[in-house]
This record gives C-alpha cells, structure tokens and sequence, in this order.
C-alpha cells in the first residue's frame, strides 16, 4: 500500500517539475522518439501534448495510438544514477476535439502559458494520452509499476 | 540594500544603484543634493521580475526571440518579434499578489497627479553609452491602474525593437535582463530645454538649449531651440543663437501636440539672462554632485526651475556606418509622418511619373553610340537618385503603419497583435488596380475559348477587338514595370501564357481583409472619448495612406528602374550590332565604357548566382520556421522565382517561393496557393498582398530559394509561420 502512494506522490512531483518529455511512436516497427511539452492531468491518468498535423509523430500515432512516454528529472550529473527519478507511461493516444480538447487546452496552456498560440492554431493537434501502465524508477535500480484502471 | 520593490527617492542609497538603474539612482542623488526634482518612486527588478514569471512571459520572449537567428533579421522582422512579446505584456492579466504590493505606494504618492513613466534600465545612462530612447517613456499618466498599465509597458519595452537592436551592448539576455521603472509627478512646464556642462565639441563651453512648451520636440527636432554658448569657467554667454520660433509641444490626448507658438512670445527669447544664469548654476551643481559634467534635462513651472533628468556626458561617439543609428531615426512623430506623406503624395510620386514618363519619351534606337551612352549614366545616376529619395522618405513613412499599430494595440488590446493590418487593408492599392485590371482580361479569356485559342498560338492577329483594346489599355498602363528586367510589354507570349494560365484558375479569393473592416474601424475608435476622436480619425487615415503607398512608391520607383534598364538592353543591342560578344551580365557603368571605347574589354563578371544549398550527402530539410504572416494552410508543388522566367512560367496552385515579393511582381500572386519568403515580417509586400488576397503565407525563412527545392510538394502553415518540405500523409486541418 505504501509504495502504491509512494509511486503517485513520485509522479506527482515528477509530472509537476518537468516540463518535457520524450514520446515513443513507431511506423512499421521502427521506433521514433521526439520531445514534447506535456501536461499530466490531475488524477495521473493522461498526457497532454499538442503538436502540428503535419509532424511525423502524429502521421505515426495516427496509423498506430500506442505509444510510450518517458518522463524524467535527471540533471546530466553523476549524482543523477542515485537521484534520478524516471517514469515510463504506456498507453493510447488519441487527438481530442471539441469540448473535451476547450477542457485539456486550458490545463495544458495553465502548465505552458507561452504556447498558447501554438494551440490556438488550426494546424495544431491536442493528443491525449490514456495511460495504462507507469514504470517508475528510483534509486537507480528500484522500479515499480502502476496499472493504471 | 533598501528592502521593497517600490522606493522613494529618500529610500534610495548608495548601494541600490544597481537596482534601481541610471535615472532612478540620478534622481535620488540630486534630490539629497539639494536639486528641485519631482517627486518620483522606483519600481524595482524583482517586480519586473515577478511580473515575467508568473505570466509566463519568460518562456514567450525565448520562444520568441528563439525563432532565428538575429544576425539573420531584418528590421521590420524585429519589430514584429517586438510587437509579439508587447502584446503578451499586454495580454496577461496583472498577478493579483504583485498588484497587492505596488498599489499602496503609487496611491500614496500620485492619488491625484498625473506622473511620467520611464524605464530605468541598468547601464542606459553610463558615460561610456547613451542609450537613451530604446525604451518607453510615457506621460501624464493618472490613475493607478493607468499607472499600473504603463508600468507594464514600460517593461515590455525592455525588449523594444530599438533595444533590440542594441542588445549585444545592453546585454540583453533573457534570463538576467531586468528593468526597473521610475514613476514620476509630472511637471508641465512653460519653457523647458537641455543643458550640457561641457559642450561636447569643445571642453572649454557650456550649452543651453530651450524652447516654449515641452522639450520632447527638441530632441526629435521638431521644434529649433533657442541655443546659448557659455564660458565653462564663468558662465558668460558667448553667442546666442535665435530661433525662429513659430511652435510649441504641449500636451494633448494620447501624447503630445504642436501648436503655433503665442504671437507675443514670438518674438522673445524663452529664458531672461539670470536665467540663463541660473540653467548654467544647475549644469555647476550636478557636476559637483555626480563628479563629471552632465547632459540635463530641465523645465521652469511658475518660474521654479525643476530638473528632470541628468546623465553623464556621452563621451564615445557611436561608429559611422552603423545602420542602426538610421533605423533609430524611423521612429517618427505623428506631425513628421503627416508631413512625410505630404511630401511623397505631393511632390514625390508626381515627381517620379513625370521623371519616368519624360524618359520613356526618348527614343533609344537612333542615338549614337557616345549619345546612348551618356544617356545610360544619366539614367543609372535618377535611379540611383530615386533610391536615396526612396530611403530618405519612404521607408519612413511605413512607420505611419507601426505608430498605428501600437496606439490601435494600446487601446483595442486585441489577441492577435496584428489585428490592425486588417483595418488598414484594402487600400485601393496600384497594385491590386493592375490585378483587377488583369482579372478582367482573364475574365474575358474564361468566356471565350475561341480568345484563348489564338492566345495560345500568340497571334495577336483575329483576337477579339474588345480584349485587344483592353489589353493595350492594360500594357499603356503597367507595361512598363519591371521586376528583374521582365516587362509585360516586351514579350507577347510570356504575357498571353500568364493569361492562360489565371484563365485556368477560378476568380481569385478576396482575403478576409476586407470583412468586418468598418466593425473594426468602430471598435477602435469607440476605444477614444469625444475629444480624441478626430485624433483617432487622422491616425486611422495615416495608417492607411501608409499602407497603401509603401506599395504604390514602389511601383513608381519600378517604372524608372524599368527607364534604365531598357537604356541597358538599347546598349546591349547596339554592341551585339556592332559584333561585339557580351557576358552574361553586363553591369550599367561597364556597359558606358563599351560604348565610349571600342577596345574596352569586360571584366569577368563573378555572376551572382544561386547560392545552392549545401548538398552533404543524405542531410535535407523537412521542416524550416519563419514568421506567420497570413494565416491559412496550403500545400502544393514550389515554384522558386529566381528570374523573371520563373514568374511568367507560375502556374495556378503552386507555392511561390522567393527572396522577396516586390509589387512589381505580385501579379502572380492571385495565382498562388500559397506564399514563401526570405525576406521577414508582417508589414512587407508579399505578407500584404497575401493578406489582401487571403492566401497563406509565410515569411523570414532564411535562404529559402536555395533550401526548398523547386517542383516539390510543400505545405505552408500560414497560423504557425512553418513550411513542411515534402508530402505530409495526412490531411493537416
């Protein structure tokens, strides 16, 4: 029960203190990374991001929604091998729209005020990802997983 | 150190100078020194600071400023990256905590006066530099939420354009740079004027300028001042050099107004002798205070005399050469600009016809050698003429544009900061003349197959007599322009395929510019009481004079660089007559001296040509960012115009790519899905046209002639300023 409180506290703090993440999309098999500004919302379940229609990682979401995340708050120092916190989410994503994207936008652009335009443009795609799973890394080797229902 | 992010001037000490900037620190020194200054209140860093943080202006201005390299921006790009982050200042409601602490200050102290707002940016006043005038100032401010507002303008203004451009010597960066602000009881003063403790070109004299009225119009020149020399030792006055003085600064709705000077003031110098006497005690006084002679501001209000400024005497004189000293000067009054504009409807633009009409009058053939030649220097010397004009007066004046701007911005306080292009559009532009012009030659190709046949075949032989006369109507009218040596009237097919080839494409779209104009023109002007509204009016009415002849300068400018060019091609036509083999590119002056001198042997041209992407193997772009300048998305194949063969051979639907859209060119834009331009920002031809025309549009993409290949598909995302090279798989809105 501890860890399980434990795991959220860490991801609360983690989601709170980072601004970027990195997004792992594939086409045909082959895997693809690209960093994003993501928003958590407040029960830990989905990832926000937004991105323009045009970019390679939507054409891939789109063709397959899952996806993964990693979030992290190392600082490049060797201290991060015993400080670290590293989070990888899987899950599904998918662009939302209408009402549901008004709601998301306004908590994404509370976390990333700047861009705010960025959103506001027709060519941009807000994604939501549903989180099913959380591995959480500490310590360096210790690692616990959340399934997120 | 003081605690406090807003300090009196009795509060301020020694070790607060660096907080609270150059005029702040001076201001407090003289008023322990015994000096008549007006009571004033810094506002610290740590409230600017405040301010970027919990807004998230931060992270806006290095987006902002990140968008490219600065070394590869014009000014008009800076501007824009300027207008954007203002607008973010503008736009974000005002941090309840940061308010909470600055309002009971500002109440105590300016409950019922009206005050000036100044920046007091750290090192603005040094004696090594002067950067005075890269950040705002604003006056007779009342209220404090009008204060609180001006406050925050002052500091957007750390990041004007101006300072902008001096940002290597300010150090500006956006994680340290700071700005503190001096908030001051206005004093509206009589006479006013500047002192120098040392007159700057020689150590041995003092100088005292004044003028009736506020100082402001001194400095700008607008108004001459009445200008006394001084022994610096004594103080006697030797010479005394009158003005002729017929106006006056003094304060009206949204800044300040010239007004003819009371006739019986006319006649009388501002300052009496004791006077003059006392201004030079001051220029003693501050000296000994600060320990190096000053550069004072001063104003006499019921004959006390107040000093509102002081600053080292700027020793380093700024390098020649240095462009920015020029871009400074665009910044122009509301009178100057009114007076610019006069100058080019009245005198420049008929000057201009006149100069090119009298030129297409003389007929080239049949000169000599030696007599063509001599016509070609005359020529080369009126463009180069028109040029300097061009410079000196035009440029300027698409300043009208930027003043609008701001004031429309200040009032209307729109999201989108470039919301008052759309009230200044639909200009009855030359340019958008000639499209119509050629639209309805279009129109009559569509209706007719018959037309476009014979179009097809060139032969201007059985062409519909109504559609010929309308055509030599159309070239009598534009066939002149040139844009890179191509002219209409020079080349019948290129004309007729251009034609066809608009014929193909339905009747263009009419850009939103035009829809909800007068909504908008009412929007502003229901932002100004009564009394300022005329002042609204004119402004309006600058703005889009302003608009309107940055295009149409140009096209006259056009048609006299057509006059020298086609004095050119005569001169390439006599030598090749006379068998002589000529480079490709034959520069004006080389072809003067071929002309004088059989034997003259052109030099080796290095040709310009086209700087080619930089092929390492496998590395391409796929995606280049520039500036949003007309919203919208298109894709399409690119046609990248690097001649004029490029611009005849458009065909409808694909993305003009160039350097830069001069109006000479933007008859193909109609024909354009979509725009891409090296050249930046929101005011420049291409993004107007775009704009009038409602195709999307993206500009300041460094190199893009060489970066996007020609012939591929392209998606321009007009909203976020991005081109996306090659196919995107799916549909992008």
């Amino acid at each position: 029960m501890k860890e399980r409180q434990q795991i959220k506290q860490i991801l609360n703090e983690l989601f709170t203190s980072q601004k970027l993440a990195v997004l792992g999309t594939h086409q045909g098999g082959q895997p693809y990374g690209s960093l994003v500004a993501f928003a958590a919302t407040l029960d830990l379940r989905n990832l926000v991001f937004a991105t323009t229609r045009a970019t390679r990682k939507f054409a891939n979401l789109r063709s397959d929604p899952r996806v993964s995340m990693v979030l992290d708050n190392r600082s490049n120092r060797v201290a991060d091998f015993r400080r670290a916190v590293a989070a990888t989410a899987l899950g599904r994503a998918r662009e939302v729209r209408g009402k549901e994207r008004e709601r998301l936008a306004k908590m994404y652009l509370a976390k990333h005020p700047h861009l705010k335009e960025f959103v506001a443009s027709p060519t941009c795609a807000l994604v939501k990802m549903r989180v099913e799973v959380y591995y959480a890394v500490w310590r360096f080797q210790n690692v616990f997983e959340w399934r997120v229902k | 150190m003081t605690s406090g992010i807003a300090l009196s001037l009795a509060e301020i000490k020694t070790e607060d100078r660096p907080r609270v900037g150059g005029k702040g620190f001076a201001l407090a020194v003289m008023a322990r020194g015994g000096l008549r200054v007006p009571p004033a209140l810094c506002i610290t860093p740590e409230a600017y600071l405040e301010f970027v943080a919990a807004t998230g202006i931060r992270e806006t201005i290095l987006l902002e400023l990140g968008r490219k390299s600065f070394e590869d921006m014009r000014w008009e790009e800076i501007w824009d990256t300027s207008l954007r982050i203002r607008n973010a200042f503008l736009q974000s409601p005002f941090p309840e905590n940061l308010r909470e602490k600055l309002i009971p200050p500002l109440e105590a102290m300016f409950s019922r006066k009206d005050a000036a707002v100044r920046s007091s940016a750290p090192g603005e006043d040094s004696a090594k530099t002067s950067f005075a005038g890269l950040h705002e100032s604003y006056i007779h401010i009342r209220g404090t939420d009008s204060l609180l507002e001006h406050i925050r303008l002052v500091w957007a203004s750390l990041w004007s354009d101006r300072a902008l451009l001096y940002r290597k010597e300010l150090g500006l960066d956006v994680e340290k740079s700071t700005m503190a602000v001096v908030v001051q009881e206005m004093i509206a003063g009589e006479r006013s004027g500047v002192a120098f403790g040392r007159n700057p070109l020689d150590p041995a004299q003092a100088v005292i300028e004044a003028v009736y009225g506020l100082n402001q119009a001194m400095v700008d020149g607008t108004v001459e001042p009445d200008r006394w020399i001084l022994k610096r030792d004594t103080g006697e006055v030797i010479s005394h050099h009158e003005a002729k003085r017929e106006k006056t600064l003094a304060y009206a709705l949204g800044g300040v107004r010239l007004e003819p000077l009371a006739p019986e003031l006319r006649g009388k110098p501002p300052l009496e002798p004791e006077e003059i006497g006392e201004v030079f005690g001051l220029t003693g006084k501050a000296e000994t205070i600060f320990g190096s002679p000053q550069d004072m501001e001063w104003t006499y209000r019921r004959n006390l005399l107040f000093t509102l400024q002081s600053r080292p005497i700027t020793t380093g004189s700024s390098e020649t050469g240095d462009v920015r000293r020029w871009y400074l000067t665009l910044h122009r009054s509301f009178e100057n600009l009114q007076g610019l504009r006069r100058k080019i409807e009245e005198e420049l633009i008929p000057r201009m016809a006149e100069e090119a009409g009298g030129m297409a009058q003389i007929s080239l053939a049949p000169l000599s050698d030696l007599a063509l030649a001599g016509e070609i220097e005359r020529r080369l010397q009126i463009g180069r003429k028109w040029d300097d004009l061009y410079k000196e007066f035009c440029i300027p004046f698409a300043h009208g544009m930027r003043l609008f701007g701001q004031v429309y911005n200040d009032r209307v306080k729109p999201e989108n900061p470039f919301e008052f292009m759309d009230l200044l559009g639909g200009a009855d532009m030359i340019s958008v003349q000639r499209n119509r012009m050629m639209e309805s030659l279009v129109g009559k190709i569509r209706k007719n197959p018959r037309l476009a046949k014979s179009l097809r075949r060139v032969r201007k032989e059985g062409l519909d007599p109504g559609f010929l006369k309308a055509l030599e109507s159309f070239l009598a009218k534009f066939g002149d322009q040139s844009w890179s040596k191509a002219r209409f009237d020079r080349n019948p097919k290129a004309i007729f395929t251009l034609l066809l080839n608009m014929a193909l494409q339905g009747p263009p779209r009419r850009g939103s510019a035009r829809r909800g104009q007068k909504a908008l023109g009412n929007k502003f002007l229901s932002r100004f009481e009564e009394g300022e509204k005329k002042f609204a009016a004119d402004l309006l009415d600058l703005g889009r004079a302003s608009y309107r002849l940055r295009d149409d300068d140009n096209i006259y400018l056009g048609k006299i660089q057509a006059q020298v060019v086609a004095a050119a091609d005569e001169g390439k036509k006599h030598l090749r007559s006379r068998g002589r083999v000529l480079p490709p590119q034959v520069e004006g002056m080389d072809m003067v001296r071929a002309l004088r001198d059989p034997r003259y042997r052109f030099k080796k041209s290095s040709s310009p040509g086209i700087k080619q992407e930089e092929k390492e193997a496998g590395i391409r772009s796929r995606q280049l960012v520039g500036q949003p300048a007309s919203p919208g998305i298109a894709t399409g194949k690119t046609r990248v115009i690097l001649r004029a063969e490029d611009l005849f051979a458009f065909q409808p639907g694909e993305i003009l790519v160039c350097d830069a859209i001069e109006p000479n060119m933007t008859f193909v834009v109609p024909l354009a899905a979509g725009i891409v331009e090296r050249r930046g920002g929101m005011l420049i031809h291409g993004a107007i046209i775009a704009r009038e025309y409602g195709i999307p549009c993206v500009t300041g993409i460094p190199d893009a002639t060489s970066l996007i290949p020609k012939g591929t598909p392209v998606t321009v995302d007009g909203f976020l300023g991005i081109v996306i090279i090659g196919e995107t798989a799916l549909p992008v809105k």
